[in-house]
């Protein structure tokens, strides 16, 4: 990415050096693509043979926690793609306001997702040691849904008693190894996405301290064009891992 | 510069367009529609990531060469998922319930 507004020699226009940049940009997409596309295969892969296990392990997170995620992502994306608004029309006390907007709402985001991680770690469903998926129903805490662990103690028991009649201990065994894997998946895939939105604040920092400054404006923003497609393409891969992590394996069990 | 300026009127509808299908798909979650639960979720992610990537990404509004390099990242992606499936179809669902308890998972 060019740090400054002025053509550089190998550019015959402006117009085509931040052209140039956006495909670098997207060509960078591409591999993230297929470097979280390898992830949702081997989710999907186990999904397909661990399924039972998948589906009571995938129960066990809180669809509110994820719902809630998905609104706050959204409205930074947009946020995001106001700021992409404000630089290319020159409005710079509204542009570090936008992205400032965004990267508190990418904050918030973080934020609950430490909130979930903890409680997954409350519940024992760490993967280890100490992973035990009737953990939580056999120790409910206050404010817990009582309907609910009664629900899901039943599918455990369920699952456990199909697998060996005479030893349902045998078949918890199994489903506590398979719903590990869910939770590998789920702390990995989640924690690299994470990752990049820790990436992605970081990056913002970084555009609002120059939008402050006053450098960008309709004749040069690439930075905060560059930045916005990060940004959104870390929604799409949200977008996509709350649809699989959260919402398809409610009525799979 | 003849770079296309999109309007914040399109990222309003586009905002609401997304907050809109999230609802959606929390609410198909919730009910029981057997083994279309998933094709539903799934179709209604990839409108929304297909909205995110046409307007918010500009992709819509970019040069015809980025619209290839998007392509190919979606053709990839789907030969990579595709030919993967065509294998793990054949073999049998749902190990969960035959694996035998394996003390070693104890721990």
């Amino acid at each position: 990415m060019h740090r400054t507004g002025e053509l550089y020699g190998q550019f015959e226009t402006l117009e085509q050096q931040k052209e140039s940049a956006q495909l670098g940009m997207w060509v960078f997409l591409v591999t993230e693509v297929l470097f979280f596309g390898g992830l949702f295969l081997t989710y999907a892969v186990n999904r397909h043979l661990y399924f039972t296990a998948f589906g009571i392990a995938g129960n066990m997170l809180d669809l509110r926690y994820g719902a809630t995620n998905t609104v706050v992502l959204i409205a930074s994306s947009f946020t995001m793609a106001m700021s992409v608004w404000a630089a290319q029309t020159s409005r710079k006390k509204l542009l570090p306001f936008c992205l400032i907007l965004t990267l508190l709402l990418g904050g918030v985001f973080l934020g609950i997702k430490y909130v979930e991680y903890k409680q997954k770690f409350d519940h024992h469903l760490i993967p280890g040691h100490s992973f035990d998926l009737t953990y939580h129903v056999n120790h409910p805490q206050p404010g817990d849904d009582a309907k609910e662990l009664a629900a899901e103690r039943e599918e455990i028991d369920n699952a456990a008693r199909h697998e060996d009649p005479s030893q349902p201990e045998n078949g918890l065994i199994a489903l506590n190894a398979h719903a590990q894997l869910y939770f590998s998946l789920y702390f990995g895939m989640t924690g690299l996405h994470a990752l990049h939105m820790v990436v992605g604040a970081g990056l913002l920092i970084w555009v609002i301290r120059e939008s402050l400054k006053g450098r960008f404006s309709a004749a040069y923003n690439t930075p905060i064009e560059i930045v916005g497609l990060y940004w959104h393409f870390v929604d799409v891969v949200w977008i996509y891992l709350f649809a699989l992590l959260y919402l398809i394996n409610r009525h799979a069990v | 510069m003849s770079e296309r300026v999109v309007s914040p009127k399109i990222y309003i509808v586009i905002l609401l367009a997304l907050l809109l299908g999230t609802y959606a798909t929390v609410q198909a979650a919730l009910r029981d529609f057997g083994r279309w639960n998933i094709v539903i979720a799934l179709a209604i992610a990839s409108i929304k990531a297909i909205l995110v990537i046409l307007y918010f990404m500009h992709a819509r509004y970019s040069p015809k060469r980025t619209q290839l390099v998007i392509v190919c990242a979606a053709f990839w992606l789907i030969i990579l998922l595709a030919l993967t499936a065509t294998d793990y179809a054949k073999r049998s669902s749902d190990q969960s319930r035959l694996t035998p308890a394996n003390s070693l998972y104890r721990s």
